[in-house]
């Protein structure tokens, strides 16, 4: 089944592209091809791949405002970005989302690697877990969590049009139970 | 002060400037429709007082972003010269972000500082760093090569023609006086926003 431009194997729900591919190919389909971000042990095979796919400019920065602060800069410009992080990270950024990305209308697109729970065993990690998302719904912005293979790139692909063309600003929040999650030992 | 000047200038010897008139001549030496950010207060109330221009971005909030959201308009516009006019205490609040330009080095990008050593806006309380740090000296030592204290205003004249001749990534800071911004800028964010947008060529007038 074709819906609108990705194609949904309805004969085989389970993607058999690991999330980190599905990513990549979506923004890279998406134009969206500079990616700034604080990093996530999650996260470590996007980056890796970002950073070798020639298409992309990925980068770290020092702090996620500052990240934010790029993408914003670059989306003024005609640059579409992303910015990956992690629920602590997310912690950091209200005061940008509420007085740059939201008042000004930044299509600002965030991958948040969802730390603090389902076998979190970090204490910080869990509570500022919990401040993530009444952040997000007191800014009006939208956010999807994504636990499931099948649904990634229909959410991340659909979202980042919505967030273009209404510029409003996007976080996806992937779980542990797409991505497995940072894991200890018990 | 002579051209060599520029290179030897340290905080100690830089003459006291003011904030408006730098903005003032910043803006007069501009010539191909270079962006300029303005930081939040005074160094945005100043650069919207010495003439609206549709490639000036004045943020409402978010302080110390000026520098990174100069940098994105950089990485998008890379044909374009980008502007970041910072305070002191802005930029402390984010002074890494020097660290990954130094890093990624923009040859579009120039970063001016407006120091007073003082939260002016707040009440003129002195910074943390005020006396003590030399942020031409933490720049440098970041990894950035063309970074400056401004000698004079003709000084600082020289230091911007060569921002935007040479290339950079280029760093200048300037001592200023605790003299207030000249008037508020404008508050409405969207139309802010569509206005330099419109400004880059990014978006029509609609």
């Amino acid at each position: 089944m074709h819906v609108g431009s990705i194609v949904i194997d309805t004969a085989s729900p389970v993607a058999v592209r690991p999330w980190y591919e599905v990513v990549q190919h979506t923004l890279k389909h998406n134009d969206v091809k500079l990616v700034t971000y604080v990093p996530d042990k999650v996260f470590t095979p996007l980056i890796k791949n970002l950073h070798a796919d020639s298409d992309f400019l990925t980068f770290p920065t020092a702090r996620e405002e500052e990240a934010l602060g790029i993408v914003s800069g670059a989306w003024m410009g005609g640059r579409r970005g992303a910015v990956l992080m992690q629920t602590s990270g997310f912690g950091t950024i209200p005061n940008v989302l509420a007085s740059l990305v939201v008042p000004y209308q930044v299509p600002a697109i965030m991958f948040v690697s969802e730390r603090g729970t389902l076998g979190e065993f970090n204490l910080g990690q869990a509570l500022v877990c919990r401040t993530m998302r009444p952040v997000l719904e007191s800014l009006a912005v939208e956010s999807h969590t994504i636990t499931r293979d099948d649904e990634l790139e229909f959410i991340v692909d659909r979202s980042i049009k919505q967030a273009v063309a209404t510029q409003a600003a996007v976080a996806f929040i992937l779980s542990p139970l797409l991505t497995g999650g940072k894991v200890f030992e018990a | 002060m002579s051209k060599a000047a520029s290179v030897v200038a340290g905080y100690d010897n830089a003459k006291v400037l003011n904030r408006f008139d730098l903005t003032k001549r910043l803006v007069a030496r501009l010539r191909n429709e270079e962006a300029v950010i303005g930081g939040i207060g005074n160094t945005n109330f100043d650069l919207w007082s010495a003439g609206h221009r549709p490639q000036n971005f004045y943020m409402l909030g978010s302080m110390g972003l000026a520098i990174p959201i100069a940098f994105g308009v950089a990485l998008a516009q890379p044909q374009r010269h980008v502007i970041a006019l910072e305070g002191d205490g802005s930029l402390l609040m984010q002074l890494g972000c020097l660290v990954t330009i130094a890093a990624q080095q923009p040859k579009n990008l120039a970063m001016v500082i407006m120091d007073n050593g003082l939260y002016q806006i707040t009440g003129g309380q002195p910074t943390p760093a005020a006396g003590t740090a030399d942020y031409v000296a933490l720049a440098r030592a970041t990894g950035l090569t063309k970074c400056a204290w401004a000698g004079d205003e003709q000084d600082f004249d020289k230091l911007i023609d060569a921002a935007l001749a040479d290339g950079g990534p280029t760093f200048i800071a300037a001592r200023i006086d605790d003299k207030p911004g000249v008037g508020p800028t404008d508050r409405d964010s969207v139309q802010i926003r569509q206005r330099f947008m419109t400004g880059l060529g990014v978006r029509r007038t609609v």
